[in-house]
């Protein structure tokens, strides 16, 4: 099967397949992506990022469907975390989409996070691009929920969305740096619960001592995803973050950060790469760890040395 | 290149006895694997676009209220006619010996009854796949 070129003919087997190569790296993957990606760049992509419980999964069913009554296809990527021990995972964010299976505008693909620790599969924005090539308008991206620090997601989405739940223990928590300071749509979901007041003040106050984003000031949407309320308004905020995204440039600039830190990711890794081959290949790494570790030369003269040698 | 097996837990028809497959998914992660849960109530075709989505190498199917004869063989023809040939399928639940000759004609690889270690079916797994 040449892959990417089905997968330009619409087939999904052809979109799963293109999926797992990248995922694992295998040797045809760089090969797919090349082939597509000259017809990336249209689909609107959504991260849904928050704590762990914080009903992340049931509101992008929700946000699916609308999208779907919109005609919009939607791509949904569902990231789960990856043991550190066994290197395994319960990918079960699925579950909550249940509905979502037999429509064929929409493709759910589940990815444990394999050793990235800032929320998402660092094969996640490979993923967006295979989706986006295969011609889905919106791509709806949930990430793990660490907690506080999962920034993975600017760097993949237009919009970022951060759920957060009231009474969650200490609410001031969920409000520290990291999150507050991405979010371009915050969504109190589980809106019904007690301290849900509390919790909006709190935001707001928190954005307000947060004016960076002078112009585009984050709403706070209050839902009840499992009971599909506030999501039409929600739908409503995101859109309009989006146009006021690109009338600003904003949505231009976060697009051209993205593609300029991935290629250099790209590069880093790739030289990387190369470096370890050569001295694997020369058979020097425990010689040199050994003059390390004995002090017999220091760690910063060793990669000098290295870098000159390679370099040359 | 990293190769990490991607199992489906799948439940289908109407069982609600869900503790063993819910033993089994974690047993399954625990050995490495990444398994995806989809949950009870999954009718074939729901299992078999799941599969195909998440491109997995193993469809595990739990049944305890005795459909098996007719949703086994059902699913394994739906994921092969999706493209997906190289599927490992196997299956588990209340299912008596006697019918496990037949479907393995269908298409199940191997029955792992009540009793079976959680090993056995890690190692088959394994040894197996595709």
């Amino acid at each position: 099967m040449n892959i990417a070129d089905e997968l330009l003919n619409g087939s999904r087997l052809a979109m799963s397949r293109a999926i797992t190569a990248v995922e694992n790296e295998y040797d045809n993957a760089v090969d797919i992506m090349q082939q597509l990606y000259a017809h990336t760049g249209n689909a609107h992509v959504i991260g849904i990022t928050g704590p762990p419980g914080s009903g992340k999964s049931t509101l992008t069913d929700k946000l699916a469907k609308a999208y779907r009554l919109q005609g919009k296809t939607v791509g949904i990527i569902a990231v789960d975390p990856t043991s550190p021990f066994s290197g395994g995972a319960i990918l079960g964010d699925r579950i909550r989409m249940n509905d979502l299976t037999l429509d064929q505008g929409v493709f759910i693909r589940s990815m444990g996070t394999r050793g990235s620790l800032g929320g998402l599969s660092r094969k996640t924005a490979e993923t967006v691009k295979i989706m986006d090539a295969a011609g889905m308008d919106v791509i709806l991206v949930e990430t793990v929920g660490v907690g506080q620090s999962e920034v993975d997601i600017i760097k993949t989405a237009d919009t970022v969305i951060v759920v957060l739940v009231p009474g969650l223990g200490d609410d001031i928590q969920a409000i520290k740096a990291g999150i507050l300071e991405i979010g371009d749509v915050f969504v109190i979901n589980k809106a019904d619960h007690d301290g849900v007041d509390r919790l909006n003040t709190e935001l707001e106050m928190m954005l307000e001592l947060n004016q960076q984003k002078v112009d585009w000031r984050p709403p706070i949407k209050r839902v009840i995803a499992n009971r599909g309320e506030g999501i039409n308004e929600l739908v409503d905020s995101i859109t309009e973050q989006i146009a006021h995204s690109r009338q600003s440039g904003q949505f231009v600039n976060r697009r051209t950060q993205r593609t300029k830190s991935e290629l250099l990711a790209m590069l880093d890794e790739q030289i990387g790469r190369h470096v370890r081959k050569k001295l694997s290949d020369e058979g020097q790494i425990d010689q040199l760890v050994a003059s390390v570790e004995s002090r017999d030369k220091n760690p910063y003269a060793v990669v000098n040395d290295i870098m000159a040698s390679v370099l040359r | 290149m990293e190769k990490h097996v991607r199992v489906l837990v799948a439940k289908p028809g109407l069982d609600g006895h869900d503790r063993g497959a819910k033993v089994v998914a974690r047993a399954l992660r625990d050995a490495g694997f990444e398994v995806i849960y989809t949950g009870l109530r999954q009718t074939p075709e729901q299992i078999a676009e799941a599969a195909l989505q998440e491109d997995v190498n193993v469809v595990a199917l739990s049944l305890l209220s005795g459909a098996h004869n007719h949703l086994f063989p059902r699913i394994v023809e739906l994921i092969r006619s999706k493209g997906m040939t190289d599927v490992l399928m196997i299956g588990g639940g209340v299912i008596p010996d006697s019918d496990i000759p037949s479907l393995k004609a269908s298409g199940i690889a191997e029955v792992f009854t009540p009793g079976t270690s959680t090993t056995t079916i890690i190692d088959y797994i394994n040894a197996n796949v595709k």
